[in-house]
């Protein structure tokens, strides 16, 4: 395997609505500072590969204007996954794999706010059988939480617990949106939005854009002082049907952890990409992580949920922390689908 | 089991609130007083209309704003015959136009003019929806026509041809 790190990473800050500008011009500031940051120009970039969804513009292939903020010109070899930028990100690492290329922009972007998300969310599903009930986000979510909490593994304490502690890690967070110094008994009171989910159990809506660069080998190091090595990194899917899923567990996610070595190990700070608050307990489970690892100190997808962006985010946040010198080993994950559906873990290292 | 489900209809609608951008927000207001602005890339130069806020090329900001003419050159065009609900009556012609001042062509309707006569070079200006019906969309140009000026020769614009 080719040793290859995260050398960059900027994230446009999170918004709840930004009114004024396209995705373009929120993500063109943000490619330029992280090819700024690596100090490589786009024309000795060896692959760009971008995450974004057109169910969030309403637009059909929107993510080819996203080709406008990087300049595509002379041609670039490029690529696109409907998915958050953690999967461009595998795409890229293993373009880098290959040995012919040194360097990958990775990008991705969403304005979340143009639609109805909990229902363009539905578009996600079986078209057949799931999508013409139109189950939105949030209820299916709560399907899972029901199901959890009913198997008994977790309560509803724990769950305002994650609420409480990721809007107040948020508040020092720049770019999330969504932050304060909650009480759990008085979360505890509030109302259920779809039983047994309260509204802080659930993600803000936010738009956003990040990108990272990776580089391969020796060339990070002299890019860098701190490159955040990749030592493990997978992803595995489970079924469409939300039926034919236990709901409590998260298979994909224990698998991927074990294939990137992640699982059962010891970090000094997790990244989950955990919309919901009971998400993150689930996650936690599959992963068995054996020390007290701080979680999500950016306060995760609680503080700020950019649809397509949020999970790469996650990757970026752990990643700079090891080149921060605050953390020596990380570990990183992303979801996407209804419920947990896909997972991906990966595992970052200093030298 | 005689009768297959060959198709089952499943209505999707959703609304958005669709953002133009800071850049193409401007160009489109400033259309509903019949002006049309580009944007001018600080690098390489060229002007871009409809402005998006970047230089697809050089992958930078586009700030400065410029005001382009309602008149230009047609870069390329095609002969529509197929009608379709809605459209002009066939055949017509749909162009580039390379307005004066401008790097870029536009897609216009060409009318006022025999599908036969229209050349690659030839000149033609906006027609524009009377003042009260302006607004801030592209309909608010009816279409573009003939000037009836010299033809620009072709080596002026082999650089437009295809962008
Ligand atoms: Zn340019």
């Amino acid at each position: 395997m080719r040793d290859v790190a995260v050398v960059s990473f900027v994230q446009a800050p999170s918004v709840r609505r930004d009114p004024a500008r396209n995705e373009v011009e929120i993500l063109m500031p943000v490619v330029s500072a992280a090819l700024e940051q690596s100090g490589i120009p786009l024309r000795d970039i060896g692959f760009t590969v971008s995450g974004s969804c057109d169910y969030l513009a309403g637009q059909p292939f929107a993510f080819v204007m996203g080709l406008d903020a990087i300049g595509a010109w002379p041609p670039i070899e490029e690529s696109h996954v409907e998915m958050d930028g953690a999967w461009a990100l595998y795409e890229a690492w293993i373009r880098l794999q290959e040995g012919d290329i040194d360097s990958a922009l990775i990008y991705c972007f969403g304005k979340s706010s143009m639609g109805e998300l909990p229902e363009v969310m539905s578009m996600q599903l079986d078209p057949y059988y799931l999508t013409p009930l139109w189950p939105d986000a949030i209820s299916m979510a709560a399907l899972q939480a029901r199901a959890m909490l009913d198997f008994g593994s977790h309560d509803e304490r724990e769950m305002a617990s994650v609420a409480a502690r990721s809007r107040r890690d948020a508040a020092s967070n720049p770019n999330a949106h969504l932050s304060g110094d909650f009480d759990v008994d008085v979360l505890l009171k509030e109302p259920y939005l779809v039983s047994p989910l309260r509204k802080h159990d659930c993600p803000p809506i936010s738009d956003g854009a990040a990108a990272i660069v990776l580089v391969a080998g020796d060339k990070a190091r002299e890019i860098c002082e701190r490159p955040a090595w990749i030592r493990g990194i997978d992803h595995r899917v489970e079924a469409h049907q939300l039926g034919s899923r236990d709901l409590t567990v998260s298979s994909s996610t224990a698998l991927a952890a074990e294939q990137a070595g992640g699982r059962g190990g010891a970090f000094d700070v997790v990244e989950l990409h955990a919309p919901f608050t009971h998400q993150e307990l689930i996650l936690l489970d599959a992963l068995s992580l054996s020390n007290g690892a701080r979680v999500n100190p950016s306060g995760g997808a609680l503080g700020a949920n950019p649809m397509m962006a949020a999970g790469l985010i996650r990757i970026g946040e752990a990643a700079q922390r090891i080149m921060d010198g605050s953390a020596a080993r990380a570990l990183a994950h992303a979801t996407s689908g209804p419920c947990l559906q896909q997972n991906l873990v990966c595992v970052l290292e200093g030298e | 089991m005689s009768d297959p489900v060959t198709g089952i209809i499943t209505p999707v609608r959703l609304e958005y609130t669709y953002t133009p951008g800071v850049a193409a927000s401007r160009f489109l207001k400033r259309i509903a007083s019949k002006e049309i602005v580009g944007q001018k890339c600080p690098r390489c130069a060229k002007v871009y209309v409809p402005p998006r806020g970047s230089c697809p090329k050089c992958g930078v900001p586009t700030e400065e704003e410029v005001t382009v003419a309602d008149s230009g050159t047609v870069t390329t065009f095609c002969i529509v015959n197929i009608p379709f609900a809605g459209s002009v009556p066939v055949p017509y012609v749909s162009a580039h136009i390379l307005l004066d001042g401008s790097d870029i062509p536009l897609v216009g309707l060409l009318q006022e003019v025999a599908a036969e006569d229209v050349r690659m070079g030839m000149r033609v200006k906006a027609v524009w929806v009377p003042d009260e019906e302006l607004a801030p969309t592209l309909l608010s140009i009816k279409y573009f026509t003939p000037t009836g000026e010299p033809d620009v020769p072709i080596e002026k614009i082999m650089e437009y041809r295809d962008a």
